[in-house]
């Protein structure tokens, strides 16, 4: 598959997402912000980083970046999108996916090694994993608390929109340990950690984030 | 400002700095933002839409803030 990243101002991880794309088997298309062109993708990653500084709120500049308006019109016609971090907390500004990411409720920033609980294998991200599956993913953000009011997040656990949930110890305040969320089609998820940073055994924790990747490939010889 | 329900850090880490320079009697602080828009003309209900249309789209997030927009004259500050 073409799978396309984004580069906003301020992103840092789109190179390592490129990377991982490539890694699990397709190929990689570097997209950039104030294009109104998709090149012909099949699916887009919004990498983290600190796109415009985080100034106003994370993600609400990038929001209005000339290619997310055709990544909102390619969601809403079905294409797989994967917000990583800063491209979660895009989405939620996009209304792609429901509620907010607000600044950790410890006020430091967090760095490590984050054990999670898949709880959605049926998005095109996340096809690869089991249903529990337990995996380590890096995470690193300052603001990662994931927030919604109560009815929200009663839809988003009855609806089985919650993709990853944290393990151990929440990193972040999140409501219900929530790590990543879906849309109610399923193929607009996004997530917290970072498995682009999780795909190769000679750096980070292991190759556990590998699975978001190659989840395309498998969903398309499905 | 963020809304009451949702947790604030900013105002938290202010709310527990003030106690330790002396300052009692706070029992809580929110911390928010204030945009200043400066504009053209006459302010009417055309342009004040407009700007809660801004406050809406741009310089909140509805999700987890509220906004308020508040018309100020320029001699306000100039003669104070």
């Amino acid at each position: 598959m073409k799978v396309g990243v984004v580069t906003f101002p301020g992103s840092l991880d789109d190179v390592d997402a490129l990377r991982a794309v490539g890694i699990a088997g397709h190929e990689a298309v570097a997209l950039w912000h104030g294009d109104h062109d998709l090149k012909g993708v099949d699916a887009i990653v919004l990498p983290g980083g600190f796109s415009y500084g985080d100034y106003l709120r994370c993600g609400a500049i990038s929001r209005f970046s000339p290619v997310m308006t055709d990544v909102i019109e390619a969601a809403g016609r079905g294409m797989p999108v994967l917000g990583i971090c800063n491209g979660f907390q895009i989405l939620c500004e996009s209304h792609l996916l429901p509620g907010a990411l607000i600044r950790n409720d410890h006020r430091k920033f967090v760095c490590r090694d984050q054990r999670l609980r898949i709880e959605n294998n049926r998005t095109p991200w996340t096809s690869a994993y089991a249903e529990g599956d337990e995996v380590t993913i890096v995470l690193k953000n300052g603001e990662g608390g994931f927030v919604a009011d109560d009815a929200t997040l009663d839809r988003l656990e009855g609806e089985g929109q919650v993709v990853a949930r944290y393990l151990v110890d929440n990193p972040n305040g999140s409501l219900r340990d929530i790590a990543g969320v879906t849309n109610e089609r399923g193929n607009v998820v996004g997530l917290m950690p970072h498995p682009e940073h999780a795909v190769e055994d000679l750096t980070g924790a292991g190759t556990d984030g590998l699975g978001f990747f190659t989840s395309l490939v498998e969903r398309a010889f499905a | 400002m963020p809304k009451p329900e949702i947790l604030d850090p900013q105002g938290k880490a202010v709310h527990g700095a003030l106690p330790r320079l002396g300052f009692s009697g706070v029992t809580d602080v929110r911390q928010g933002k204030r945009f200043e828009l400066e504009l053209d003309g006459e302010i009417t209900d055309e342009v004040l839409a407009e700007v809660e249309k801004m406050a809406e789209t741009l310089l909140s997030n509805p999700v987890i803030e509220n906004y308020t927009v508040r018309v100020e004259a320029p001699s306000d500050e100039v003669g104070a």
